[in-house]
């Protein structure tokens, strides 16, 4: 459960509170960005983030995001329990 | 900063494992613990523990939030659980954690209305949804997780939701491995630190770990990789004779952390006197409950908890698997009368449990290396 995955923002919704959709793998949810919430770095469209239960923990560059979800795809069942709940939640 | 930008580069892992043979060929055996449970799972996936020198041996600390669950308080889930009206959610891997008689599953089958949820977030829309109904969120989990309930009750009081409830079981990761560092029958030579909970408490609170314990620790990512460098720089300090708090994950992890998270969790929550750790006993200040501003959400307070202390099965040997102070595979029903299907230990429970890590990977039917020190 204390797995964070690299996540991409493609929308920050304008009018909800730090709200945003990202795009993990082709499954997109809503995400809390309350955490990331900085005037001076604001979080923009396009940025990558971990993802942990469903709130962005922290801002990573692209590089580094692909990077790690490589290897937390090579994780195997820990990675798509993950997903799998991602995906379950969104339907639901 | 990381030596290596390409974590799993095969070149730069021989150029980490022949540094790692150098350094350990000139000192005595060296016991590292690993306390994040992600740390514990990646080691066993990649087999890790056997490119290392025989001299160096990782021990799996109690980093896996679920796995240090004691049994009284599943039973005081299930009784929320179970009282008419409430839908309980909780994380899937809650599910089979075994309480005194029954675990969330049983119950569920039983009729109580307990359902999987993927983000404290999902728990208010459920609330929202069904306003006629008590909806409970089990919160679990380390400082990774806390800041998220934390931002969920905020945003209920914000909405004036009355029917929303948490019942907590945060914990906190500094006391922990103090609990770990004053047991008696654990010798270790430094830490692989916990990388996502860095993300949150940064890398200072370690700092007691080199100054008064006289352990290096090394924040680590979770690649193979991260993971060997770390343990590289913790040999490199016992060999110059160091002891400091370093940050190898610096891609995620500041020293003073994230700010807004810390500042959440001291907003919402306090500190427990005392809490119960599965295999560790009684932790002073180890928990969090919500502070009197949030009561009406306090599922503690909204029901009448049991809140009985059950010992754990006399033949589980979570306990001493969780202080690192036998292996998984050591334990007397490993794999025999405890299995991920019907688990009597927690860390056979979740995929980040070091027993569950070990049987999944079948990396378990091997001598110990050294025997294990007692007393």
């Amino acid at each position: 459960m204390c797995v964070g995955i690299p996540a991409r923002v493609v929308t920050i919704n304008q009018d909800k509170m730090f709200s945003a959709i990202v795009d993990v793998e082709g499954v997109r949810r809503e995400a809390n960005v309350a955490l990331l919430d900085d005037p001076n770095d604001p979080l923009r469209e396009g940025d990558w983030v971990l993802l942990h239960v469903g709130f962005a923990m922290s801002k990573l560059d692209e590089a580094e995001a692909k990077s790690t979800l490589e290897f937390i795809r090579s994780l195997g069942s820990v990675y798509d329990e993950e997903v799998d709940a991602l995906r379950g939640q969104n339907s639901a | 900063m990381s030596q290596f930008t390409d974590f799993r580069d095969p070149v730069a892992a021989r150029k980490v494992l022949g540094r790692i043979a150098e350094l350990a060929a000139n000192q005595p055996h060296r016991k590292f613990m690993e306390i994040c449970g992600g740390h514990t799972h990646s080691i066993y996936r990649h087999g890790l523990e056997e490119l290392l020198p025989e001299n160096v041996e990782l021990v799996h600390g109690p980093g896996c939030p679920v796995c240090v669950i004691p049994m009284g308080r599943i039973d005081d889930a299930i009784h929320i659980a179970s009282q008419p009206n409430v839908i309980f959610c909780c994380f899937g891997d809650m599910l089979r954690v075994p309480g005194g008689k029954s675990n969330l599953l049983e119950a569920r089958a039983k009729g109580a209305d307990i359902r999987i949820v993927y983000s404290p977030m999902d728990v208010l829309s459920i609330a929202e949804r069904e306003p006629n109904r008590d909806v409970v969120f089990l919160a679990v989990g380390f400082e990774t997780t806390t800041p998220s309930t934390a931002v969920t009750i905020l945003e209920a009081s914000r909405r004036k939701l009355e029917n929303y409830f948490v019942m907590s079981n945060h914990i906190r990761i500094i006391p922990a491995i103090k609990a770990i560092l004053d047991s008696k029958d654990l010798q270790l030579d430094g830490f692989i630190g916990p990388g996502h909970v860095g993300t949150v408490i940064g890398n200072h609170p370690y700092a007691f770990v080199a100054s008064e314990y006289q352990k290096p620790l090394v924040t680590a990512g979770f690649e193979p990789l991260d993971i060997l460098e770390s343990v590289m720089r913790l040999l490199e300090q016992k060999s110059s004779g160091r002891c400091e708090v370093e940050n190898q994950y610096t891609r995620a992890v500041k020293d003073g952390g994230n700010p807004r998270a810390i500042d959440v969790i001291e907003r919402v929550f306090e500190i427990r006197p005392h809490f119960e750790w599965r295999g560790l006993g009684s932790i002073a200040q180890s928990a969090l409950k919500l502070r009197a501003e949030f009561a009406s959400f306090d599922a503690e307070l909204r029901y009448q908890v049991p809140g009985v202390k059950i010992a754990d099965p006399k033949a589980c040997q979570c306990g001493e698997v969780l202080r690192g102070a036998i292996r998984p595979w050591e334990c007397k029903v490993f794999g025999t009368a405890c299995t991920p299907e019907t688990p009597i230990g927690t860390c056979m429970v979740s995929s980040e449990g070091a027993c569950a890590a070990y049987y999944n990977y079948g990396r378990y039917n091997k001598a110990p290396r050294i025997p294990v020190r007692v007393g």
